[in-house]
């Protein structure tokens, strides 16, 4: 059988998935160490898991990496939205179909014959990514402007609500993330997919 | 609210992160342990993530709308009590002699005549419940009364081109703002807070209030005024801390 090649992932999807990995690394990295200078809950994070040494140096990478998170994501968006990769590769979704593939995935009976077609669980992972994402952003620009985006704050409850919305936002990209490693991990054919592109097959 | 507050650990904390950190330098971060070096300690590291800071004043400067104003509150919605916040303990805030106390004015301004305290509670009072935002991320809402800075500036025949506006306090604190936040008309020369004299611990005689910056940009027991096209820099600012800090 002759080998084939496909083109899974398109160059532009593929740089911004990198950087925008660095860059959220960062973002929790730093925000954790933000978070521990008064924690808004009995617990603080281990400072082993934490960037920048004090409140100050975890500021510094927090608004430094913010560009780089939001430039790239707005040129993802952009893209998704444009060029058709979020309506080809996210929809059409429902929730009866998320939920068969997340009970099939659960039993171990998924099937990953074909990687550039997602299944109903991955396309409502992935929407779930930018939307979380999107609500990062959104009650970050609140917390670090709440005098002049203050429109935007009176929408999930001003300065307080915000620092609120914007840890279970980060709460729920890490759950998404430790969950994206693990498949990674299960099929690890996907890892050199979203370096190189292609995937051949046998 | 309250029981928040309670835990809230402001000057013991910072100066307790202040030592370490100078301890340790700019220590251990996930990343410097995969890197196996300390990221933020090293130098070109560093300098980027200064002109970053850099590059987030000059941001914050366009972003900062001169006639926004920030959200005012019933009084009802007043945090109490408020928590105190310095880089020391509250036992220790400096005691100013309200006799004794003069405010000097320096640097690009007409008159350079320092100002008693009687003068100063003779001058138009204006009041605002705010909330004050503190950059550890705590926020607690506050009624400060006193003079609006726009009309002292201009009394005092002040450049309103020039760039910065410094302070100096009696607990050799130290911050600077930029002019258009100077000239902001919620930007006070508070005298009062909760309608009283303000006490030492919130910064007797008197205290920078700005509900467009962050907490540690707001100086008390403020000494000494100076108008100035050099960036005069400040205690956390030189540390570190962001200079423009808006809300």
């Amino acid at each position: 059988m002759a080998e084939k090649t496909i083109k899974v992932h398109p160059p532009l999807v593929r740089v911004a998935h990198w950087v925008n990995a660095l860059a959220i690394l960062i973002m929790v990295t730093s925000g954790w160490r933000i978070y521990n200078a008064f924690p808004l809950f009995d617990f603080s994070f281990p400072e082993e898991l934490t960037l920048g040494g004090w409140l100050a140096g975890a500021l510094q990478w927090h608004f430094a990496a913010m560009w780089v998170l939001a430039i790239n994501g707005m040129i993802y968006v952009a893209y998704g939205v444009l060029s058709g990769h979020f309506r080809r590769k996210l929809l059409p979704i429902s929730p009866r179909a998320v939920l068969a593939d997340v009970l099939a995935a659960l039993r171990g009976h998924l099937s990953h014959a074909d990687l550039s077609v997602y299944n109903a669980a991955q396309r409502a992972a992935y929407l779930a990514a930018i939307l979380l994402a999107a609500g990062l952003i959104a009650s970050g620009l609140v917390i670090w402007k709440p005098v002049q985006l203050y429109w935007l704050g009176s929408l999930m409850g001003d300065y307080e609500g915000a620092r609120l919305l914007h840890f279970f936002c980060m709460a729920g990209l890490v759950a998404f993330v430790l969950v994206h490693v693990a498949m990674v991990l299960l099929v690890p054919k996907t890892f050199l997919t979203m370096i190189t592109g292609k995937l051949k097959h046998g | 609210m309250d029981s928040k507050l309670e835990k809230h650990r402001g000057p013991l904390l910072a100066s307790l992160e202040r030592r370490l950190f100078l301890r340790r330098g700019l220590s251990l971060g996930a990343l410097s342990l995969l890197a196996g070096c300390e990221l933020t300690d090293d130098e070109s590291v560093q300098q980027a993530l200064t002109a970053m800071s850099r590059w987030n004043d000059r941001a914050q400067g366009w972003l900062f709308d001169p006639r926004r104003l920030a959200p005012e509150f019933p009084e009802s919605r007043i945090t109490k009590p408020f928590p105190f916040n310095a880089f020391y303990a509250e036992d220790q805030a400096p005691v100013v002699d309200a006799t004794d106390y003069k405010l000097e004015v320096g640097g690009l301004v007409r008159e350079k005549k320092a100002w008693r305290l009687p003068e100063l509670y003779a001058l138009p009072e204006t009041s605002q419940v705010t909330r004050h935002i503190c950059v550890e991320g705590w926020s607690a809402i506050g009624k400060w009364s006193g003079v609006r800075f726009s009309d002292f500036l201009q009394r005092i025949g002040a450049d309103l081109s020039a760039r910065y506006v410094g302070f100096k306090c009696a607990d050799d604190y130290s911050t600077s703002i930029d002019m258009p936040t100077a000239l902001h008309p919620q930007t006070l020369l508070a005298l009062k807070y909760a309608d009283q004299v303000l006490p030492a611990k919130y910064g007797f005689p008197m205290k920078v209030r700005m509900p467009t910056k962050l907490g540690f940009k707001n100086p008390k027991h403020v000494v000494a005024i100076s108008v100035t096209n050099e960036d005069p820099g400040g205690y956390w600012e030189d540390q570190g801390y962001n200079w423009f800090s808006g809300s």
